[in-house]
């Protein structure tokens, strides 16, 4: 019998796809089982924690870790409020900031002509390959010049430009029509009615994505707490989990740990669960020409 | 009146052709602070590698000295830090993609909740890159009875004397290549997906009448040809993957790792860094970190792009 051709993306579930289910689902059970785990981990009460043959699922689940945590913060001189409100405060004007520079650069980019575009989208290009630990030390002599050290700049501005984000919105906005923003420029508009009225609209998936990328690095960056920052009071929530993990190495404090890290990774999580329609919409344009 | 309307209007077209001082504008806000953080500490990183430097004198002007001894005399370099680091590249860079592809493509077989479900599960692990994973790691590969792996391992006789695996120099760098690859299914993964997805179903059938026979040569004619800017992107990401990631085992055993039995380069650049205060020699060590992840881009690049 002739070979038929297999369509990507099938719409129905046919016999065929039982076998790459049955080939997948254990691999995908493997990848899952520490995320699994550690979600269970943080509600095991103390005899669980200790239990002897270790156990793998929680049976009395418990929000005792949870309450421990927020106790042990009030031992610790500075209240878990502060570092949640740090966190916040960074959070968001770190993604509210980075979204404005980079959809701008990528408008500039894809959609207006100017001398030097070309080598600034090359470089953008080279900058995808950038390791930031690489050069930990000279940001710090940077952040230091610039009399950021212990200021909550110091954990926003290394961390406004992403290239991989640039590049990503970039690549969307050049599937806007040009016919489009041609017609409003003959209609009167400007650059930045143009950027306001039709460029945002259109590239919301992507507006999405980077809004995803940007929250993954700055949610869990622990560097800029380590290394510009002095004062206990201006570090973020994540320095203090990762503070509080590291100092409790005791198996009472492994189900304090283990809250920790679930309440660290857990937002990643909801905002891609969220949001993963736009994401997919925006990788379909991610590649490399 | 009508007519100089006409005539601004035309302008502001040409304006927009030739050289529109606007996008300087708009570009200026990222591009201030990619030049302040991000340009001039490459810069300013290529300098101090040519100095000796502890943070606190002012640098001194050493020349190639630093890059000398990274050659010549650095011990653990040579013998832990870059075997290691090559080996994990090798095995999370080019098996991590390899996998992920390979993972894409069987999903683009699935119906959408399917697909969808498995995705979020293979994706979700490279989004605890960064977290402190640490107690998970610890409880799992704990070095007693007490520890869920050899707890596993006992209860099915593999094992019958727990094995203490964060301190044994033998399976450090394997558990944390595991952890690497257990976490690479990040971004490009989803790149390839949408690649895949996006790739022009016509073809398929076209193919089939002009001689394809099987699923694989589907994959490598029809498919692979048509998803190579994503493939490209993916390696990129890949590339930078294998390169950046220390936190694994900083987490697992400290800095540096028993024996530099899994000192990856960052985690050299920090000891030097911050450990040891030679900032100098740390920036040499970041330097050759840059253009290795450089020079595997380009070989990706060139790879995927020669057979157009």
């Amino acid at each position: 019998m002739a070979y038929k051709g297999k369509r990507m993306n099938p719409q129905h579930f046919e016999i065929g796809q039982l076998k790459i289910i049955a080939i997948m689902l254990p691999l995908v059970i493997m990848m899952a089982i520490p995320i699994v785990f550690i979600a269970n981990h943080a509600f095991k009460p103390m005899d669980e924690l200790f239990a002897f043959p270790p156990t793998f699922f929680v049976r009395n689940a418990t929000f005792e870790n949870f309450t421990k945590l927020i106790k042990f913060s009030r031992t610790s001189g500075v209240p878990l409020s502060r570092y949640v409100f740090n966190s916040v405060i960074v959070t968001v004007l770190t993604v509210g900031l980075s979204l404005l520079f980079t959809t701008f650069a990528a408008f500039a980019l894809s959609k207006l002509k100017f001398k030097g575009r070309d080598m600034m989208m090359t470089i953008n290009q080279f900058a995808l390959m950038f390791v930031p630990t690489a050069v930990l030390i000279p940001r710090y002599l940077v952040i230091c010049k610039f009399g950021l050290i212990d200021s909550i700049w110091a954990h926003i501005l290394p961390l406004l430009a992403y290239p991989v984000a640039l590049f990503l919105v970039k690549q969307f906005v050049e599937q806007v029509p040009d016919a489009l923003i041609e017609a409003a420029y003959i209609d009167g508009a400007t650059d930045l009615t143009v950027y306001f009225k039709i460029i945002i609209p259109m590239i919301k998936p992507a507006i999405a994505t980077a809004a995803i990328l940007v929250f993954q690095q700055v949610w869990v960056n622990v560097e800029t707490s380590n290394y510009y920052v002095n004062d206990d009071s201006m570090k973020t929530l994540t320095f203090y989990m990762n503070s509080l993990v590291n100092a409790n190495n005791t198996v009472s404090g492994q189900g304090m740990a283990a809250a920790a890290s679930l309440i660290l990774f857990l937002p990643n999580l909801i905002l891609f669960i969220v949001l993963q329609n736009n994401v997919m919409n925006t990788m379909a344009h991610s590649g490399i020409k | 009146m009508a007519n100089s309307e006409k005539k601004t209007k035309k302008n502001n077209i040409r304006k927009r052709e030739n050289s529109n001082y606007n996008g300087y504008g708009f570009m200026a806000p990222y591009a201030l602070v990619f030049i302040i953080f991000i340009l001039v500490p490459v810069i300013v990183a290529a300098i101090l590698s040519f100095t000796n430097f502890n943070a606190i004198q002012w640098p001194s002007f050493v020349g190639f000295l630093n890059y000398i001894t990274l050659i010549t005399s650095d011990e653990v370099f040579m013998q832990h830090v870059l075997p290691n680091t090559v080996v994990y590249a090798v095995v999370v860079g080019i098996g991590g993609y390899m996998l992920s592809f390979v993972l894409a493509w069987a999903l683009c077989n699935l119906t959408k909740p399917f697909r969808t479900v498995f995705a979020l599960i293979l994706y979700s692990p490279s989004m605890t890159a960064g977290v402190a994973m640490t107690v998970l790691w610890k409880v799992i590969f704990s070095g007693d009875q007490t520890g869920l792996l050899n707890s596993w391992l006992m209860s099915i006789g593999i094992i019958n004397e727990p094995i203490i695996w964060l301190v044994s120099e033998k399976y450090l760098l394997t558990i944390v290549i595991v952890i690497g690859l257990w976490s690479s299914m990040g971004i490009g993964f989803l790149s390839m997906i949408a690649g895949i997805l996006n790739s022009d179903e016509e073809l398929y059938e076209a193919a089939a009448i002009d001689g394809i026979k099987n699923r694989f040569q589907e994959m490598i004619y029809i498919t692979i040809p048509q998803m190579k800017p994503q493939m490209l992107f993916a390696a990129v990401m890949a590339v930078v993957n294998a390169f950046q990631n220390g936190l694994i085992s900083t987490q697992l055993t400290g800095n540096p790792s028993p024996g530099y039995a899994a000192q990856l380069i960052v985690n050299h650049i920090e000891d030097y860094g911050f450990l040891r205060y030679e900032m100098g020699y740390a920036a040499t060590v970041s330097v050759v970190l840059l253009l290795i992840v450089q020079i595997f881009s380009k070989g990706a690049n060139a790879l995927l792009t020669e057979k157009d």
